[in-house]
């Protein structure tokens, strides 16, 4: 077990620095220099070349990479270039909006799955089964940010039940914050509860043909017993996985989605970067989500391991 | 694999019967690549004249889909756009056969060597990544346009492709065909393409599919964020951007490209699961 963690922590490791690499080379190729587009384009030439140098950009291009790595380890992302404010101010400011609201649509779309998953295997071939089976195939074809749209102008413009966007900000109260994440967190959730839904199903059907459940019925035990005692476990461990994967669509998903509903989390952050050019901002946001993901990757390894020893081979 | 099939996964996995799913996503499939085909010809009205004063109009006879802001016809822009979400997935898919079918099929033929170990864990890389946000990415570095969005949603159908392909191809290589065909002196290479490309066809074409449908879905958030085909192109994701700000007085502004969108991936899925179920003889046998 200690081996298999070992080498998987060498894989994530490998895994952070090449990714840091290409994101840190991509943002290299940029056409347009931060320096000239802070200041200007009047700007004089020594002006321009003394606030190269106060922003690190006259220093040879592996040592700006060594320096900017060493400093995300240090929890130092850099100045951004347009607020002039450390970019870790930024980023916590603005996680904590993206970080709920990612929880809150996995928590949310895991909890619609898992029951219409199992309701549709259990009562396979019925009624039931094909409502679930239809929905989600439909629910896979709904863009997420239509149906943002859709849900903004249903239950915030007809029905005024919520605020078409924006953030109150969590001083405001823990309730009043769940209400405007509520409307984003459904539109995230739904495609990823569509896809969670069909592999709970799947999972479960192919529990249910193994011998031991047949065994199971055999010495008399009812189909809803055999279901929840020996099949529903079972089958959760695909769908764990699944949802560890979720975690990136999510983030991904986040970042569209927080601008229909002009949320102002990480995905907003990571367009006005890219909007005004602040490379410092945008290389340090993604490279922080690629991080959160490629954790959640290793973590679910790390926990499918434990539940499944056959899985401890490295 | 038998495992698998002992319980019939793939047969109903659509929640419809294969014939059906297969007929329903066909035709809504045709209808938009005949739409998109058809707009190189012809639409009703021209996408980029402008008429301000028709602007607004809910749908009726002279404009079936009604009019956006610009008084442009939704029905004949709904048309163009179809070409643009098709021509991006088709590129983007063949980005990804072009070049994950090659390492797969590579990565098979030599398992457990450096190469393979290479090829797999490159793609792991790319799988970690969150695909929406490098093609976000790809796009505000190299400026934003249907070709880079293009080539971001292809980057991402490369480690799909490997994968399939090579999972897919490691059983055929362990058959006894294969082993007569090295015996023969045929090359690793020869066999990949003569022997294993073929049977591992059926599985590539519905991979394809579904990824298609993904890729029209990528397109659509990425036009919508602005980062798709640019102006005056018109493209279902950045029709719903327009419409957003007008879409508590001009509904079918939103509703006609979503529901575009929505009929085209559901085609296309529908379309993948009838596939499947007709061309693999193990499920088929199970039924």
């Amino acid at each position: 077990m200690v081996r298999y963690i070992v080498t998987r922590f060498c894989v994530l490791s490998v895994s952070l620095l090449v990714a840091s690499g290409i994101i840190f080379t991509m943002l290299e190729v940029v056409p347009g220099d931060p320096a000239s587009f802070m200041l200007g384009i009047n700007a004089e030439a020594d002006t321009l070349a003394a606030m190269r140098r106060e922003l690190g950009l006259d220093q040879p291009m592996l040592q700006r990479y060594l320096s900017w790595l060493g400093g995300m380890l240090t929890g130092d992302f850099g100045i951004s270039y347009t607020y002039r404010v450390p970019v870790s101010e930024l980023v916590m400011a603005r996680i904590w909006i993206s970080l709920p609201l990612a929880i809150f649509a996995l928590i949310l779309s895991t909890l619609i799955a898992v029951p219409a998953g199992l309701i549709a295997a259990s009562r396979r071939g019925r009624v039931s089964d094909w409502t679930v089976m239809g929905t989600t195939q439909l629910g896979i074809a709904i863009p997420n940010f239509w149906f943002a749209m859709i849900l903004v102008s249903i239950f915030a413009i007809k029905l005024r039940w919520f605020s078409a966007g924006g953030f109150p900000g969590w001083d405001q109260g823990f309730w009043i914050c769940m209400q405007a994440l509520l409307l984003p967190a459904i539109a995230l959730a739904l495609p990823q509860a569509s896809i969670l839904a069909r592999v709970m199903r799947s999972s479960l059907l192919e529990t249910l043909s193994q011998d031991y459940i047949r065994t199971a019925r055999a010495k008399g035990l009812s189909q809803r017993r055999t279901v929840w005692a020996h099949a529903f476990r079972n089958a959760l461990i695909p769908v764990l996985t699944i949802i560890g994967l979720q975690f990136s669509f999510l983030i991904a998903g986040a970042i569209i989605i927080e601008n229909v509903f002009f949320l102002p989390g990480l995905g907003r952050l990571i367009f006005q970067g890219i909007t005004q050019r602040d490379l410092i901002v945008v290389e340090s946001v993604v490279m922080l989500l690629v991080f959160a993901v490629i954790c959640v990757n290793f973590l679910v390894d790390i926990a499918y391991a434990l539940v499944d020893p056959r899985l401890r081979r490295p | 694999m038998a495992k698998h099939d002992k319980s019939g996964l793939g047969k109903s996995a659509s929640g419809f019967k294969s014939p059906t799913s297969l007929w329903i996503g066909g035709a809504l499939t045709s209808i938009f690549v005949v739409a998109a085909l058809v707009s190189f010809l012809w639409t009703p009205y021209s996408v980029e004249a402008l008429n301000i004063g028709a602007k607004l109009q809910a749908p009726s006879g002279t404009h079936l889909f009604g009019t956006d802001h610009f008084g442009r016809d939704i029905f004949s822009m709904i048309m163009v756009g179809a070409r643009v979400s098709i021509a991006v997935a088709i590129v983007a898919v063949g980005i990804g056969i072009l070049v994950g079918v090659p390492l797969g099929l590579l990565a098979a033929s030599r398992q457990n060597s450096f190469i393979d170990d290479l090829v797999m864990r490159s793609n792991d890389l790319v799988f970690a990544f969150p695909s929406l946000l490098i093609a976000i990415l790809i796009t505000a570095i190299f400026g934003t346009s249907a070709l880079n969005a293009i080539i971001a949603i292809g980057i991402f159908n490369i480690p799909v492709f490997a994968r399939v392909t090579r999972g897919s191809a490691l059983p055929i290589w362990t058959l006894d065909f294969i082993l007569a065909a090295r015996v023969a002196g045929k090359s690793g290479l020869r066999i990949s393409l003569e022997h294993i490309l073929p049977n591992i066809l059926n599985i590539l074409i519905v991979q394809g599919t579904i990824q298609f449908s993904l890729g029209i879905l990528a397109e659509a958030g990425l036009s919508y964020v602005g980062l798709g085909a640019q102006p005056p192109t018109p493209s279902w994701g950045r029709m719903l951007a327009d419409s957003q700000t007008m879409i508590s007085f001009a509904p079918h502004l939103a509703i006609f490209p979503g529901v575009a969108i929505i009929a085209t991936v559901l085609g296309l899925n529908l379309m993948g699961d009838g596939l499947r179920d007709l061309l693999d003889p193990k499920l088929r046998r199970v039924r």
